[in-house]
């Protein structure tokens, strides 16, 4: 799984860190999506996928 | 294609259960997700009742946040062209505007940052039950003992408003989303509450704090109208919208006892209910507006420029094409699935985090501290919301 983020879009929600806090976060002082794990293993890929699908600003894209 | 012949005229405003939106969206939803109707202000625009086409058209950039918006007090908006939004009042702006403001103050919202006043919020709830439990008389009204302080207090202390003010600012904001208040009671509340956090902004220019309008006045980044415009923002959304949520989803519990029985049994269940209760409630009842900027294809129907159009979160939040089992019931064991009730695009809820923080603690606490709570009043007897933008109950007369 190849993931990618697009910071100009992101509008820190925060929908990616509760559907996959262990391979989204937020930057302190804006709120933007930081990109922990860009190749997460195989069992987050429904976490990932879940968060990509609630990002309301259409900012992650998942290739697998 | 053939179009099916649409199922109403009008926007539909009239519910039969207090929980459920009106009937008639579901019928809508079936045959025509995307309506021409005339809106409860007499404007013709597009009702958008599927799931999937509510959340097109508030991820779609050619929908711009400029619109007429809801209000039945005045005189119908008829052709009028749409007012340029107030200084600060970034829900009424498209980007590069919207971005410059909401970048702002989205580092305020964070996921972490939200978690990390959780104690706090559990101490001011288990505050609030402490008094509930000492309360000689009964019943007692739940949203001005409770749901409504809990939400007030927790955006007072993040913006740095004294909470002494509430009444005033409480009558205000409540005005403002009367959808029947007139021009002039929303032009005296709106000026009235732009003074308050003016001067308040004002003060904090000489005496600053540890607070968000603070912050804002050390960022050099915004004039003084649209500091007071997004503080005013802030303080509204931040408590109205919440303090509905808390209120309702209590009643809509103790109306389903299994759920509130299955949530006192098990507490972690707590999360998924909240989303489930966020989505089966839907407060921001009459949906959210947009305006087309240019000619649009939706739904096999031709969105012409300049048309307002409805994403009606009630109604996408009970489609059966994107939730699964029976989205009409409410099941605080439900499989999350992403829903609408914090809209969607990039203007979805700023302050959903804190939301979320505020309703798990409020709504766990209260069950298990008041097992046995119970309407005190016939449930057709509580006094709903159906004039305002966000719904809710305006007294919940409880007992235990």
């Amino acid at each position: 799984m190849k993931i990618t983020i697009d910071e100009d879009k992101c509008v820190g929600a925060g929908q990616c860190v509760l559907a996959a806090g262990e391979v989204f976060d937020q930057r302190d002082e804006d709120g933007i999506v930081v990109l922990l794990a860009p190749a997460p293993p195989q069992e987050l890929w429904a976490q990932v996928e879940d968060a990509a699908a609630r990002c309301p600003a259409l900012a992650i894209e998942v290739e697998k | 294609m053939t179009e099916a012949q649409p199922v109403t005229t009008t926007q539909p405003m009239a519910r039969t259960c207090p929980f459920d939106p009106p009937s008639e969206y579901r019928t809508l939803r079936e045959q025509s997700p995307v309506a021409e109707v005339t809106l409860p202000d007499g404007l013709r625009g597009w009702l958008i009742t599927g799931y999937e086409e509510a959340r097109a058209v508030l991820a779609d950039p050619r929908f711009s946040s400029r619109r007429r918006g809801l209000r039945t007090g005045g005189a119908p908006a008829g052709d009028a062209p749409v007012p340029p939004p107030a200084p600060g009042m970034f829900i009424l702006m498209d980007p590069p505007d919207h971005t410059r403001l909401r970048l702002l103050l989205t580092g305020q919202f964070t996921v972490r940052r939200m978690r990390q006043l959780t104690p706090a919020v559990e101490k001011i709830v288990a505050e609030h039950l402490d008094a509930l439990a000492a309360t000689e008389g009964r019943p007692v009204d739940l949203l001005q003992a409770f749901a409504l302080p809990i939400p007030s207090l927790v955006i007072c202390e993040l913006l740095g408003v004294p909470y002494a003010d509430r009444v005033e600012f409480q009558r205000n904001s409540a005005t403002l989303i009367r959808i029947d208040a007139t021009p002039e009671e929303l032009q005296q509340a709106q000026q009235a509450l732009n003074q308050f956090i003016g001067q308040l902004a004002l003060a904090k220019r000489t005496e600053p704090g540890d607070d968000i309008l603070s912050g804002l006045v050390r960022s050099g980044e915004l004039t003084d109208e649209e500091l007071a415009g997004v503080g005013v923002l802030l303080l509204l959304a931040g408590h109205e919208t919440t303090a509905n949520m808390i209120a309702l989803a209590t009643m809509c519990l103790l109306q389903n006892p299994g759920q509130w029985e299955a949530l006192r049994a098990d507490p972690s269940l707590m999360d998924g209910a909240v989303e489930e209760l966020l989505r089966y409630l839907s407060v921001i009842q009459y949906g959210v507006r947009r305006t087309a900027l240019e000619d649009v294809e939706l739904g096999g129907h031709r969105i012409q420029a300049g048309s307002t159009v409805v994403a009606c979160l009630p109604s996408g939040n009970r489609d059966t094409e994107h939730f699964s089992g029976d989205p009409e019931q409410l099941d605080v064991h439900r499989p999350y699935s992403p829903h609408l009730a914090f809209g969607h695009g990039i203007h979805q809820c700023l302050g959903q985090q804190l939301a979320r923080v505020e309703m798990k603690a409020a709504l766990a606490a209260l069950i298990e501290r008041f097992p046995t709570l119970r309407l005190a009043v016939p449930v057709e007897q509580v006094p709903m919301r159906d004039n305002m933008i966000v719904y809710g109950v305006h007294e919940l007369p409880v007992t235990w």
